[in-house]
């Protein structure tokens, strides 16, 4: 039987990992990711878990850590945030160049200048083309429920490919949520046991890993193999998205569509901030206009063609970005790849970027009312702007 | 155990040829003594970071170690096999590994007294069992020359270079076995490539220790000491001689010299058949010379204090 | 090898097999060739403790010379011989005696 928690985002993770029980977990602390790894010591230091921890001296370090037991064969999840995120960077790609299946949840917060300890997506964003398969999570249960599928995806052979799992710093990862643990013994079956292509511990059989391509010229076909891992990833994605559905009655896929079905205006947004709009968009509803919400889960890859497709029959798109790419005036980096899915569409709504909530500013009702007021009159003469920093002091 | 060559002549090259080192180079000659006294039916990982070695010895396809390898970047060989080696923990511990495995780093100056500085403190620090070997060559050769933390004060390298301003280098390297050593771990040993019997003692140890161990071997590059290639050995022992790398080990805590000085030679005679200090002998940089021999007489009396039973 | 496409190599730059360098040939960048002179030789194998190149050939106990297929022609060996036993000379006229020797060969 399922049991019902009321647990904090970060416990959230944490209690994944107790199912999972990888074999390695190296991690550094940083807020406000930290609450993961304490919770996980615990656990080790209790008993509960026999992963072996390697409290690296950075994130970097903890990162390479991950890499070193991974091309070792092992099981290695790790978590992070913000300035971790980035100081790991380096070795993001490494990671996936060696195709290694690393799982980590990434509790998002900004990155500096000025520090701040508070969400947005800037972190992760920077890691978007690091060949990381990026999930996003709206709340405890998604978080949870991403962080059991995430060991499946990485490791599927047609994939393997590391995953990273976000979740809103503070409001996800330090807010109470109730939320439902599949039972120990169906969650351990569901992840089943790792099998390593190679390992750098076959006795038998001693491999080379991280070999230098500076003469033979190969690095274009290893990174064209890479790109084949992510392109196979959707298919694994839906696939271990049904299967997880089957075990938790609760069901995964790119992304969820709230009130969709004749939606005129739709909002495309990940994490968070979903459960807020998704009430804006009942009260839009009751008011008689045809509101929608399009929650992204699967940020990396992107799955362009679907999203447009959802999206073909809208007369506007809102896009919500927690974070800016500034490039100018190109607009928040979900808002960059929606406007390019829809180049070749033949049918294309009127888009609109809304930046909100960088550095944790919050995005209360009144705001997303007002991008909805907004958006509604995209391309008309009213309304000709294209990006809008939602909540800022003007 | 007394150390036959005899012997070690019948064990499997464990580092092949048919790497791209270059001629002469005294990495491989540390890697391949290092090698030799690992002990047999014991399988090794071993991890390089970015530089010469790495870059030489794994051009895919070609791989030059029969035992495995991973490369990983440039400053974290140090956490790159402190993750292999808890990985190896995690997998006996569950019974998915019944070998006996030991870990090895073979990191330049670069990657070690450097870059790689922070996480090689962390590895000894957290206690994997890993033997950590710097080979030493007192610059970063792999990217043509520059100076390093372990550049000797004077020596001219491409981001020390001497001209009317400059006499080379103008600070001391800094001293990396006694900061391993500061870490209290079980092993810890300063060496150098021509005194095989010495590095090999020294490796034995390393790999016995249960815990982490530091071996510090000067691995001389001809081509940035600028000396012609088959005096490698030559300056190895050279250094050596004038005490500029003494040879020495710190053992549980114990400072143990490992090779009589007889007679300590002027540093002079082991610079100047070096091209890396050849404007040293030129009028007008005889102040740095001294002061670099003062420096090393201080090192070494403090040394052999260290080392006094 | 060279001619693989992008699906043939192994996942992730792996290599999977160890030693392939081995069959790498390093010793077409010799200028200079040492050679034995086996009278002079006693076995003491510092040769074989000093080379950069694992190119040392002992067989049963028995210093019997270079792996020249690896061998750089460094001179370490040489220089580092305590009975000059080992000499180098330049790689053209090593090549020079083989040529002699092969026509010899043919010869007889």
């Amino acid at each position: 039987m399922a049991k019902t928690v009321a647990m904090v985002g970060t416990d959230a993770v944490a209690e994944a990992m107790r199912q999972i029980n990888p074999d390695v977990v190296p991690a550094y602390p940083i807020t406000p990711q930290t609450a993961v790894v304490e919770k996980y010591a615990q656990m080790v230091a209790d008993g509960i878990v026999d992963s072996e921890m390697i409290n690296a001296e950075s994130e970097h370090s903890a990162m390479s850590a991950a890499i070193g037991a991974a091309a070792g064969g092992a099981r290695v999840m790790t978590a992070t945030s913000s300035q971790g995120l980035a100081l790991m960077w380096e070795m993001l790609y490494i990671a996936s160049g060696m195709r290694l299946p690393v799982v980590m949840a990434n509790v998002n917060r900004s990155l500096s200048a000025p520090i701040n300890i508070h969400c947005d997506h800037s972190d992760s964003m920077g890691a978007r083309d690091s060949g990381w398969i990026q999930l996003f999570s709206e709340n405890a249960q998604e978080t949870y429920d991403n962080v059991l599928q995430a060991i499946r995806i990485a490791e599927h052979p047609d994939v393997l490919t590391p995953v990273m799992v976000l979740l809103d710093g503070f409001i996800i990862s330090h807010s109470i949520d109730r939320f439902d643990l599949i039972d120990d013994d169906v969650a351990k079956a569901f992840v089943g046991q790792y099998t390593p292509r190679n390992s750098l511990l076959d006795a038998a059989n001693p491999s080379c890993w991280g070999a230098f391509d500076g003469l033979g010229g190969y690095f274009f076909e290893f990174k064209r193999a890479q790109a084949e891992g992510m392109l196979k990833a959707p298919a694994v994605i839906r696939e271990v998205g049904k299967e997880y559905a089957e075990i938790s009655g609760r069901r995964y896929d790119y992304f969820a569509s709230y009130r969709m079905e004749d939606a005129e205006f739709v909002i495309v947004a990940a994490g968070s901030a979903a459960g807020t709009i998704r009430t804006a968009v009942d009260i839009f509803r009751e008011k008689g206009l045809r509101v929608g919400l399009l929650k992204l889960r699967m940020f990396r890859p992107f799955p362009q063609q679907e999203l447009v497709e959802a999206l073909s029959h809208a007369k506007a798109v809102a896009v919500f970005d927690r974070s800016d790419t500034f490039a100018g005036d190109l607009g928040g980096p979900i808002f960059v790849e929606t406007r390019s899915a829809f180049y070749e569409a033949e049918k294309r709504p009127q888009l609109m970027n809304f930046i909100y909530g960088l550095g944790g500013r919050d995005l209360p009702m009144s705001l997303v009312n007002q991008a909805i007021e907004m958006f509604k009159d995209a391309g008309s003469a009213e309304q000709k702007k294209r990006i809008v920093y939602l909540g800022l002091r003007d | 155990m007394a150390i036959k060559l005899k012997e070690l002549v019948r064990q499997k090259e464990l580092l092949t040829g048919g790497h791209r080192l270059c001629a002469g180079c005294g990495a491989s000659v540390a890697v391949r003594q290092v090698l030799h006294a690992l002990p047999e039916n014991v399988h090794a990982v071993t991890c390089s970071p970015t530089g010469c070695l790495e870059v030489s010895t794994t051009i895919y396809p070609y791989n030059a170690w029969r035992i495995s390898f991973i490369h990983s970047a440039f400053e974290n060989a140090a956490a790159t096999i402190s993750g292999v080696e808890t990985a190896y923990r995690a997998l006996k511990k569950k019974g998915k590994i019944s070998e006996d495995f030991r870990f090895i780093v073979f990191g330049g100056d670069g990657g070690t007294y450097d870059i790689g500085f922070q996480a090689f403190s962390g590895l000894l620090e957290r206690g994997h069992r890993a033997v950590y070997v710097c080979y030493n060559n007192e610059a970063y050769m792999n990217t043509g020359i520059q100076r390093s933390g372990a550049t000797q004060f004077g020596a001219w390298t491409t981001t020390s270079p001497h001209g009317d301003s400059s006499a080379g280098k103008g600070q001391n390297r800094k001293d990396l076995t006694a900061i391993a050593a500061a870490h209290n771990i079980p092993y810890v040993a300063q060496a150098a490539v021509h005194n095989w019997r010495d590095t090999i003692t020294k490796a034995r140890k390393a790999f016995q220790a249960d815990g982490p161990a530091v071996l510090n071997i000067l691995a001389p590059c001809h081509r940035g000491w600028r000396y012609p290639m088959e005096q490698t050995i030559e300056m190895s022992k050279l250094a050596t001689q004038s005490c500029i790398w003494p040879l020495y080990e710190v053992e549980n805590g114990t400072w143990r010299l490992t090779a009589k000085i007889k007679e300590k030679t002027p540093l002079r005679d082991y610079m100047k058949p070096q091209g890396r200090f050849a404007h040293l002998f030129k009028p007008g940089n005889e102040g740095v010379l001294d002061l670099l021999q003062e420096f090393v007489d201080e090192q070494w009396e403090r040394l052999q204090q260290q080392c006094a039973e | 090898m060279r001619q693989w496409t992008w699906r043939e190599h192994p996942l992730g730059a792996v290599i999977p097999e160890a030693a392939t360098a081995d069959h790498y040939e390093t010793g077409g960048w010799r200028s200079l060739r040492p050679v034995l002179d086996r009278e002079k030789c006693i076995d003491c194998f510092f040769c074989f403790i000093y080379c950069p190149d694992s190119s040392v050939m002992v067989q049963e106990d028995k210093m019997t010379g270079f792996k020249l297929q690896h061998c750089k022609g460094c001179g370490i060996c040489a220089h580092e011989c305590p009975k000059e036993a080992i000499t180098m000379i330049n790689e053209a006229e090593a090549k020079g005696l083989e040529t002699c020797a092969a026509d010899n060969k043919d010869g007889a």
